[in-house]
C-alpha cells in the first residue's frame, strides 16, 4: 500500500519542477536510514567482459557504502538468457536497473562515475551534478 | 532478356532483388545483396514503408524471411499502418517470414555513468535473425538512438560495429535515416553504409506533390543516376524509371486505317503504323477531337479496344458532339470496346496521372489510347515534367505495342510547329490541323508535318466537318496561292469563266487568220492571171518583133542582091 502511495507520488515528482525531486529524495534517504525498503537492483551485461565485471565492483562498492544490508543484486548475462534483453527493452550493456523501490530507474555503463550513478538511483539531487556538467 | 541481363550483372555483384516496382530496374537488379544501404529523406517521405515493402516483398516474392526492428513505432502501429497497402503483417509474422521489433528509446529514463556498448541491442537483432533465418533485416530509424541514449561517441562507433556486423552476417540491410541540414542524415550515417544510398525527396511545386528517389551512390554497380518520380499507392511503392525502358521495343509494320480514307491515302495509302504515336496539333476549334473520334470509331469497327483520356470534356458531352458529325460513340462504349476516363489533370500529380493510366491501360488492355489534350498538364512551367511523363507514358505503350493519339492545343500566337510540350522528338506521325482565314471566313487545312517511316504526302488538304465525319478535299492551288473554303469556289468559277474567254479569243484568232490567208490567195490568184496576160501580150509582141526583123533582113539581101552589092561578108554579119 505504502509502495503504491510513494509510486504516485514519485510520478508526480518527475513530471513536476526541482522541489518535488528533493522532497523525494529526502524520503528516500530517509526510508534509507530507517531501512524499511528493500532495495532490488538488477544489472544486465553481456557475457563476462571487462565492462561487466567493471560494472559490478562499482555497483557492490556503491552498495555497500549507501545501501548497506537493504539491497539484492541480481545478475543477468543476456548471452545465456537473450529473450530478456526483449522484454525488458535494454539495449546498453551493463544496464542497471533499479527494480525496488519504485519507479524503476535505469542506469547504463560501467558505472564508473559514482555520482552519476548516486543521481540516477535518485540518491543525490541532480543539482550535485551542477558543477560537473 | 531482363533475366539473362540481370544474371550478367549478378556476376558482378550480388544482389538482393527488392520486387518494388521499377526499382530493380534502375538499380540493375536490386540492393547490394549481404550489404547495408541508406534509405534516407525527409520527414513523410516513404522511407519506412519503402524499407517495410523490401522486407514484404522478400518474404512473399524471394522466401527471405527478413526483420524489421523499428525505433519508433510500435509493433501494432506498423501493422496497422502497412495493412492499408495489402500487407498482411500478422500473417506473415505467425509463418515466421517476418519479425517486427519494437525497441524503445527515451533518454528520460537513462543515465550513463562510465563507458558502456550496444550488445543488448546486437543480442536482440541477433535473436530476431536466428529466430527465422533472416535473410534481410530493416533498421527504422536507427537515428532515433541518438535521441534515446547519451553518448554520441560511442554510439558512433557502435553503430559502425552493428553494421560491419551484420555485413559479417551476411544479412541485406535497409537503414532509414531522416535526411539533415544540408546533409543526408543528420549524424552522418552515410560515413558507414558506404554501399549504397538512397535519398527519397517529398516536394510540392504547384499545389500537387512529386516524390522522388535517386540513387546517390551505389559502390561496385552501375545505377541510373536521375531523379526517378515514385508513388506510394494501395499497391505499395513504385518507381517509374524513363531510361530503364529504353528503346528497344519491337516495331510493328501492320497499318491501321486513320478513320479518314483521304488522310490514310496523304499517308502512303495506308494510314498509321499501327503502335505508333499520333499527334494532332492546332488551334481551337480545328478539329482535334474530332480526327481523334474518327480515329476511335475505325478502331471499334475493326474490333479494337480502345481507352480515351478525356481531359476537358465528360464522356456524356463528348458522345453528344461527335453525334453531330456523324459519329457515334455510344454504342462502342455500350459494348465495351471504348472505355472512357474523365479526369481533370489538376486532380492529381502527374506522377499519379501516370501511374493510374498505366494501371487503367494493364487493367483494360487496350489497342489505342487517345489523349485529349496532352497540353491540359501544363501548369504553370513544369514543361519538363509534362514531358517526361509523356515520355514514359510514350515508352511504355510502345512497349505495348499500343497506338497512341494525342491532341496538342497551339495558342494561336504560336508558329504552329511549337507545341506546348515539346514532344514533337516522341511523335512519329505529325498532323497538323491549321485555320485559314480568308474572305471573311475561317477554313481548315491539314497537312502532314511528318510520319516516319512512311512516304507521306505533302499536299495541304482542306479539312470540313460534314454531318457524314471528316472529309478532306484538295485546296486550290494556283497563282493566288492556297485557297479554301468559298474563296477556293470562287476562284475556281473564276477560273473557268477565264478560261472560256481564252478559248473563245483563241477561236477567233484563228478564224481571222483563216480569212486573212483566203484573202491572200485570192489576190495571188489574181496577179498571176494579171502576171499570164501580160506575159502572152508580151511574147507575142517579142514574135511579131522577130518575123519583122527576118523579114526586114530578107528584104535587105534582096535589095543587095540586086544592086549587086559586093561588100558581101559585111551583110552576112546581120543574119
Amino acid at each position: 500500500m505504502k509502495i503504491k502511495h510513494e509510486k504516485s507520488k514519485a510520478r508526480r515528482s518527475k513530471t513536476s519542477d526541482g522541489s518535488g525531486h528533493r522532497r523525494l529524495v529526502e524520503r528516500r534517504k530517509r526510508a534509507v536510514k530507517s531501512g524499511s525498503d528493500k532495495w532490488i537492483l538488477r544489472l544486465y551485461v553481456a557475457g563476462q567482459t571487462n565492462k561487466a565485471v567493471t560494472a559490478l565492483n562499482n555497483l557492490k562498492l556503491i552498495c555497500e557504502e549507501q545501501l548497506k544490508d537493504r539491497y539484492h543484486i541480481e545478475v543477468i548475462d543476456l548471452l545465456k538468457n537473450p529473450k530478456l534483453a526483449r522484454d525488458n527493452q535494454i539495449l546498453a550493456v551493463p544496464t542497471l536497473v533499479r527494480k525496488l523501490p519504485l519507479p524503476v530507474r535505469n542506469i547504463i555503463g560501467d558505472l564508473s562515475d559514482k555520482e552519476r550513478v548516486l543521481v540516477g538511483l535518485d540518491l543525490i539531487e541532480r543539482s550535485a551534478l551542477l558543477g560537473k556538467q | 532478356m531482363k533475366k539473362e541481363e540481370v544474371q550478367s550483372r549478378r556476376k558482378v555483384l550480388p544482389k538482393s532483388p527488392t520486387d518494388i516496382q521499377g526499382l530493380d530496374e534502375i538499380t540493375g537488379g536490386g540492393l547490394p545483396k549481404g550489404r547495408p544501404t541508406l534509405v534516407c529523406g525527409g520527414p513523410g517521405c516513404g522511407k519506412t514503408l519503402f524499407a517495410m515493402e523490401f522486407l514484404v516483398r522478400g518474404a512473399t516474392e524471394f522466401n527471405e524471411p527478413g526483420v524489421f526492428i523499428s525505433f519508433e513505432e510500435t509493433e501494432e502501429e506498423l501493422t496497422a499502418n502497412v495493412a492499408s497497402l495489402g500487407f498482411d503483417l500478422d500473417s506473415l509474422r505467425k509463418r515466421k517470414k517476418i519479425w517486427l521489433e519494437h525497441i524503445h528509446v527515451e533518454r528520460s529514463e537513462v543515465e550513463q555513468s562510465g563507458e558502456y556498448d550496444l550488445e543488448g541491442l546486437f543480442i536482440r537483432i541477433h535473436e530476431a535473425i536466428e529466430s527465422i533465418g533472416a535473410k534481410r533485416i530493416v533498421l527504422d530509424t536507427l537515428e532515433s538512438l541518438f535521441s534515446g541514449l547519451p553518448n554520441p561517441l560511442i554510439l558512433r562507433s557502435e553503430l559502425r560495429r552493428l553494421l560491419h556486423w551484420l555485413k559479417k552476417k551476411g544479412v541485406t540491410t535497409v537503414v532509414t535515416a531522416e535526411r539533415g541540414d544540408g546533409t543526408l542524415t543528420r549524424q552522418g550515417l552515410e560515413e558507414y553504409v558506404s554501399d549504397c544510398v538512397i535519398l527519397l525527396d517529398h516536394r510540392v511545386t504547384d499545389e500537387s506533390s512529386i516524390r522522388r528517389l535517386r540513387i546517390v551512390k551505389y559502390r561496385g554497380s552501375t545505377h541510373g543516376t536521375n531523379e526517378y518520380p515514385f508513388l506510394i499507392d494501395e499497391d505499395g511503392f513504385s518507381v517509374l524509371p524513363v531510361t530503364s525502358l529504353g528503346l528497344n521495343y519491337s516495331s510493328s509494320r501492320e497499318r491501321i486505317s486513320s478513320g479518314i480514307p483521304r488522310l490514310d491515302t496523304m499517308l502512303s495509302g495506308k494510314g498509321y503504323f499501327r503502335g505508333s504515336t499520333v499527334l494532332v496539333s492546332g488551334t481551337a476549334g480545328t478539329g482535334k477531337t474530332s480526327m481523334a473520334a474518327q480515329f476511335v470509331e475505325a478502331a471499334c469497327k475493326r474490333g479494337e479496344r480502345v481507352l480515351f483520356f478525356t481531359f476537358e470534356e465528360s464522356p456524356s458531352q463528348l458522345i453528344r458532339n461527335m453525334r453531330s458529325i456523324g459519329i457515334s460513340l455510344e454504342p462502342w462504349e455500350k459494348r465495351g470496346l471504348l472505355q472512357f476516363q474523365a479526369t481533370r489533370p489538376t486532380h492529381y500529380g502527374l506522377e499519379t496521372h501516370l501511374t493510374t493510366s498505366i494501371k487503367m491501360i494493364n487493367k483494360l488492355k487496350p489497342s489505342v489510347v487517345i489523349l485529349d489534350p496532352i497540353n491540359a498538364f501544363v501548369l504553370g512551367d513544369n514543361q519538363t515534367e509534362v514531358k517526361t511523363m509523356l515520355l514514359r507514358l510514350v515508352d511504355f505503350l510502345k512497349m505495348k505495342g499500343i497506338t497512341a493519339f494525342f491532341t496538342s492545343l497551339t495558342s494561336a500566337g504560336d508558329t504552329m510547329e511549337n507545341t506546348d510540350v515539346y514532344i514533337s522528338s516522341l511523335i512519329d506521325t505529325w498532323l497538323l490541323l491549321r485555320d485559314i482565314e480568308i474572305g471573311g471566313e475561317r477554313d481548315r487545312g491539314l497537312y502532314v508535318l511528318k510520319s516516319r517511316g512512311m512516304e507521306h504526302s505533302n499536299q495541304i488538304r482542306e479539312f470540313r466537318l460534314t454531318n457524314r465525319g471528316i472529309d478532306l478535299l484538295d485546296v486550290y492551288v494556283g497563282a493566288e496561292g492556297v485557297l479554301t473554303g468559298s474563296a477556293r469556289l470562287s476562284q475556281e468559277t473564276k477560273d473557268d469563266a477565264e478560261q472560256l474567254l481564252h478559248k473563245q479569243n483563241i477561236e477567233r484568232k484563228q478564224f481571222e487568220l483563216e480569212r486573212k490567208r483566203e484573202a491572200m490567195e485570192a489576190q495571188i490568184v489574181m496577179l498571176r492571171s494579171e502576171f499570164e496576160a501580160e506575159e502572152s501580150e508580151a511574147l507575142k509582141v517579142i514574135e511579131i518583133e522577130k518575123t519583122r526583123n527576118e523579114r526586114f533582113a530578107q528584104d535587105k539581101s534582096k535589095m543587095a542582091k540586086s544592086r549587086k552589092a559586093d561588100a558581101n561578108t559585111k551583110t552576112t554579119g546581120t543574119k
